[in-house]
């Protein structure tokens, strides 16, 4: 078990090699001379070439990249030329933002999408069923910028229950529960497509642990429906359901985005979207590396919690 | 090469094989036309796809030029069957011309990346070793990325506009689409029939064109249609953020982020773009499960 974990870990180091290559040299493909671009069309030669040996570009190219790697690895991405801050002082309080956002968003697309998933199950073939399997399909494919949307024109402009805008409302208290207030909009559109793929993933398990022997016996001894539903089906659909739930957990990080766009919530993809409007590169590439990084070490935790819930998937 | 197959005997069995895979996709084209949700589907990419192409004769209004007199028109306005937009602007028309524009941005980036993943998959599977291993290691590094992000991310680098929007959407996909041919690619290898071409002395090229690639070609194509309902939702996304498709060009995702900006007068400008999506999206998703069955022979009775 533990040496599984430290395996998966150690295979991170080429992954992330691989990664902080890309970035640095997707660095160089940007078209244009930085140097250049820096001192504007005036300049001489010879500034230049100063400033080029300053930045370190007249250096071969594995140098400027080990150069490059050591100052990332200290936790220096730069500076903004834009927002004229270093890079991980402007990344770090939005990455906070997202990670609230993403966290409610996560809790409702798995409690809605397990609750919609077995109560599908239930009763196969029925209306309930169809409509379920029906609106996942439908929520599925909806874009999330357009769910956004329509959420705050019936929920903030129509009935008037929700605010539409931001994280706190300028006038009130900054307290939880105007932060509570505030995330409900994006969060349900953030969580509706994992909520979907969710359901119809805990449907499908159910449906197959509730064909087996055991079930039919466990009915046969006169347990009542929801016992059998609950607490042996349940049990049994478990891991493709965390599987499939921590999959989402990822994809939450990017989903995101768009809600963070429509509902001005200050995160981590808003950032990125307007950096990239921007052009402000330091600024992405920190974003992407950070990015990288958190969505590798999640998608790890995940599987080690796989590996915790169900001894199946353990290696021998 | 097909000379020694007329002396062994062995041309007859070719033709039968031939005969076989045609009579397979006769057996699948009717699976399909039994299935009235992928027909449903197919019905709605054709009609769509239709409206598009034919958007000079069909479209009642001009899509891009400005017309004060009528701003923000509900829908079900004489002349304007879904409304006009914040510059006047016809939404039906802007939405039959954008058909051409958000179907292409769905379609090209996932039947590149298709290609490319033939040839990524084909490589590493069939030769498997180094070369399996260096590609799947290189694609490891975009796993490392959600989606939705690394599209960004690479617009980022490369610069918004249409043009690079698709480049950065099929980067994305490679990985996905490779992973795909290589599983397909590798349980074929392994089957008796790929022996027995070796044993007749057949060569690598004639293995992995004749006997691989049609094989693999069905798993591709099922995921690619699916692939596409998703991309027509994810670029119209990143037209939507301001990184794709540039206004005043007529996008689906374009036309919803237009809208948001009168969202509180007439919110009939972005929903009923979005409303387009879902449905398209959802018909690619509908003929994408009925090839699915289709072509599974294990899903014929």
């Amino acid at each position: 078990m533990i040496d599984y974990v430290v395996k998966r870990f150690l295979g991170l180091v080429p992954v992330l090699f691989g990664i902080s290559v890309v970035i640095f040299l997707s660095m160089k493909f940007i078209p244009g001379d930085v140097a250049r671009a820096l001192l504007g069309p005036m300049a001489t030669d010879a500034s230049l070439a100063q400033l080029r040996a300053s930045l370190g570009l007249d250096q071969p190219l594995h140098v400027q990249y080990a150069k490059w790697l050591w100052r990332t690895l200290h936790g220096d991405l730069g500076l903004s030329p834009i927002i004229h801050k270093p890079v991980l002082e402007i990344l770090l309080p939005k990455f906070a933002n997202t990670l609230v956002l993403a966290g409610a968003s996560f809790l409702l697309a798995t409690l809605g999408g397990i609750t919609f998933g077995v109560v599908a199950a239930a009763r196969p073939r029925s209306a309930v069923d169809r409509a379920s399997v029906a609106a996942s399909m439908v929520v599925g494919n909806m874009p999330p910028f357009w769910l956004g949307l329509v959420l705050i024109t019936v929920f903030a402009l129509y009935l008037r229950w929700l605010p539409s805008l931001g994280m706190y409302s300028s006038r009130g208290d900054g307290g939880l529960g105007d932060l509570a207030v505030h995330l409900i909009l994006p969060a349900v559109t953030t969580a509706a497509a994992p909520a979907a793929i969710i359901t119809r993933m805990t449907r499908a398990a159910v449906l197959e642990i509730l064909g087996q022997e055991y079930i039919t016996v466990a009915r046969a001894k006169g347990l009542g429906e929801r016992a059998v539903l609950c607490v042996h089906a349940l049990r049994a659909a478990w891991p493709p359901i965390v599987t499939i739930a921590a999959l989402q957990l990822g994809y939450l990080l990017g989903g995101t985005v768009f809600s963070e766009e429509v509902f001005g919530w200050p995160g981590l993809g808003k950032q990125l979207v307007s950096s990239v409007i921007a052009r402000d590169i330091q600024v992405v590439q920190g974003a992407a590396l950070f990015i990288a990084l958190v969505f590798v070490l999640v998608n790890l935790a995940a599987d080690v919690m796989n590996l915790l819930l169900d001894p199946r998937t353990r290696p021998a | 090469m097909a000379r020694l197959e007329t002396a062994l005997g062995l041309e007859p069995v070719a033709v039968g094989r031939r005969r076989e895979r045609s009579a397979f996709l006769l057996g699948a084209a009717r699976v399909f036309a039994r299935d009235r949700q992928a027909m449903i589907g197919a019905l709605i990419i054709g009609l769509v796809a239709g409206l598009a192409i034919l958007a000079p004769v069909v479209s009642p209004h001009d899509p891009i030029k400005a017309d004060g007199s009528d701003r923000l028109a509900p829908p079900l306005t004489p002349g304007f069957l879904l409304g006009t937009d914040e510059q006047g602007r016809d939404i039906l028309s802007r939405l039959i011309w954008g058909g051409r524009v958000s179907l292409v941005v769905g379609i090209v980036p996932t039947v590149a990346a298709g290609l490319a993943a033939l040839f990524l998959g084909l490589l590493a599977g069939y030769l498997e070793g180094w070369a399996d291993h260096s590609i799947m290691r290189t694609l490891d590094v975009f796993f490392a990325f959600p989606m939705v992000l690394l599209a960004i991310l690479i617009v980022g680098v490369i610069g918004p506009g249409a043009g690079n929007q698709i480049f950065a959407l099929a980067v994305v996909l490679v990985p996905y689409s490779t992973r795909v041919v290589r599983t397909a690619a590798i349980s074929v290898k392994s089957l008796e029939f790929i022996q027995a071409a070796r044993g007749l002395g057949a060569g690598t090229g004639r293995i992995v064109l004749r006997h691989l690639l049609p094989n693999v070609l069905s798993p591709l194509l099922v995921y690619t249609t699916t692939l596409v309902g998703m991309m027509i939702v994810a670029s119209a996304g990143l037209s939507f953020l301001g990184l794709g498709v540039q206004p005043p060009t007529p996008d689906w995702g374009v036309m919803v982020g237009n809208g948001r900006l009168v969202l509180y007068r007439a919110a009939h400008v972005a929903t009923i773009p979005g409303i387009v999506i879902i449905v398209v999206a959802l018909a690619f998703n509908f003929v994408g499960e009925g090839l699915r069955e289709a072509l599974d022979p294990r899903s014929r009775q």
